[in-house]
């Protein structure tokens, strides 16, 4: 239990180190990041359609 | 006089080039080799089983990709001293690191499992069990970084990476016909014309090529190595030297396969090794020997990329200049990773086709991402400062990546909806 809590102090701890990304957030850098997103996300529910049909057809 | 005291001179100063690179090299020779991974040497054999030749030219257009990919990662590392797991984090907040390190470690994990599948069935050629494999393999890799010292370790990984060149002799006991590998090989063509199974075989190609866990091994390892910014070119020539290298040793593939078995369906390189047996049991003895070495040095370098990342970003110490009481975590990492991974193989009736395939899907959600960030964080004066990409470098790291991107998602669609583009 005690590890369990020091790995989710941990997590927390690494979530508010990073908390504000350092680079600078230019057009192009938030364009690309959306976009990569958009990709993420259709990949994803190709994804799930994918293994939907396997899982279907047996 | 004059002539032999500049004959001393130059000698003197390429024996000085010389050394100095024998220091700097490592990170990408190994990475570079370590590409022709089980998975590798299977695409490879399947492409010149299946197409002779004819996609040697095809081949040597991937030295200019892998190196300019890998070349960024140089960079980055001897630039900011940090992996490029905790580069993701550092430049783009927590949200994507954690999506980089756990997709990461999934695909990392994922790979590991088809590296153990071509070890055992490699060495079940010899006669080994399964078992006796993998629990030799451990140990091996046990062994080759608990010493303590990043140099033993490289210096070890480079000696496999000398193994995995057994694939050249093995394509001259073939005896193939020069004129017909020149001819066939280096002049661009679509053998049979251009369909869908030729564009499956020239995406797998690519998608054997650049592998997410590069991009965080090579990374990493360039810090391991404590390299800095002065050493970049040196770092430049050692990934171009090992981009070549892996080339090199994927046409000698396609030569011996393309020589000796020529349109027989190759599933994987085992199952070449044993073919090869019956026609000539040396070169099948080496294609076996080959594909346990690439196995081999693939598992070893993706264990070290997940547990290095792993490292970064929960401030455990992660450096094989560490001992294992130093580092525990960062060993524990390697072990783990290795142990189920290998535990996998050994289960009855595991879904190893079906692990095989999801890793080249799920691959493909990480790929994009982390060669997006890649960009990105060269283009970031802030971080890089003068070594920040150029106009020219972004247009061809730029138009690689873009083609990486396109063609790697159209191999994870052909993958998960096989006939797609037949």
């Amino acid at each position: 239990m005690n590890k369990m809590h020091a790995l989710l102090t941990k997590i927390r701890e690494i979530n508010t180190r990073y908390r504000t990304p350092r680079i600078e957030m230019s057009s192009a850098v938030r364009g690309s990041l959306l976009v990569l997103r958009l990709y993420l996300i259709g990949l994803v529910l190709l994804m799930v359609y994918g293994f939907v049909l396997i899982v279907t057809k047996g | 006089m004059n002539f032999f005291a500049r004959l001393y001179y130059w000698l003197r100063k390429a024996w000085k080039a010389v050394a100095l690179y024998l220091v700097i090299a490592g990170p990408g020779l190994v990475v570079m080799v370590a590409d022709n991974d089980a998975g590798g040497i299977t695409t490879y054999a399947a492409t010149g089983a299946k197409y002779g030749y004819h996609l040697i030219w095809f081949l040597l257009l991937l030295i200019p990709v892998a190196y300019y990919v890998q070349e960024m990662t140089v960079r980055l590392g001897a630039v900011t001293k940090r992996g490029h797991a905790e580069a993701i984090f550092d430049g783009f907040g927590a949200f994507w690191g954690w999506f980089s390190l756990l997709d990461l470690m999934i695909v990392d994990w994922l790979t590991l499992v088809t590296e153990f599948v071509g070890m055992t069935a490699a060495l079940a050629i010899f006669g080994m069990p399964p078992w006796a494999t993998v629990i030799a393999v451990i140990v091996l890799m046990m062994v080759i970084v608990l010493n303590g010292r990043y140099w033993t370790f490289e210096k070890l990984a480079l000696l496999f990476c000398a193994l995995n060149l057994v694939y050249i002799p093995g394509a001259f006991l073939v005896h193939p016909s020069m004129k017909a590998v020149l001819h066939d090989g280096l002049i661009p063509n679509f053998a049979g014309g251009f369909n869908g199974q030729l564009f499956f075989f020239l995406m797998a190609n690519i998608g054997t090529t650049i592998a997410p866990w590069m991009l965080f091994f090579q990374q990493s390892a360039v810090v391991d190595k404590g390299m800095q910014e002065k050493d970049i070119p040196w770092g430049r020539f050692d990934t171009l030297l090992g981009s070549i290298i892996t080339v090199v040793v994927a046409i000698f593939i396609v030569v011996v396969t393309g020589t000796v078995l020529p349109g027989v369906d190759i599933t994987s390189a085992a199952q070449a090794s044993q073919q090869l047996m019956g026609t000539n049991r040396w070169v099948g003895t080496f294609l076996a020997i080959g594909l346990f070495d690439a196995g081999l040095l693939g598992a070893i370098c993706i264990s070290l990329a997940s547990s290095w990342a792993f490292g970064e970003i929960f401030g455990w110490a992660h450096s094989l200049n560490t001992k294992i009481r130093e580092a525990p975590w960062f060993y524990a990492t390697y072990l783990l990773m290795l142990a189920t991974a290998g535990a996998i193989v050994l289960i009855p009736k595991a879904p190893l086709v079906l692990i095989t395939l999801f890793v080249q899907v799920v691959a493909v959600t990480l790929l994009p991402a982390a060669l997006v960030f890649l960009i990105l964080l060269l283009n970031d004066e802030a971080t890089m400062g003068e070594r920040r990409n150029t106009l020219v470098q972004n247009l061809i790291g730029g138009g690689i990546v873009v083609s990486i991107i396109i063609l790697s998602t159209l191999y994870g669609i052909t993958v998960l909806f096989p006939g797609y583009f037949q």
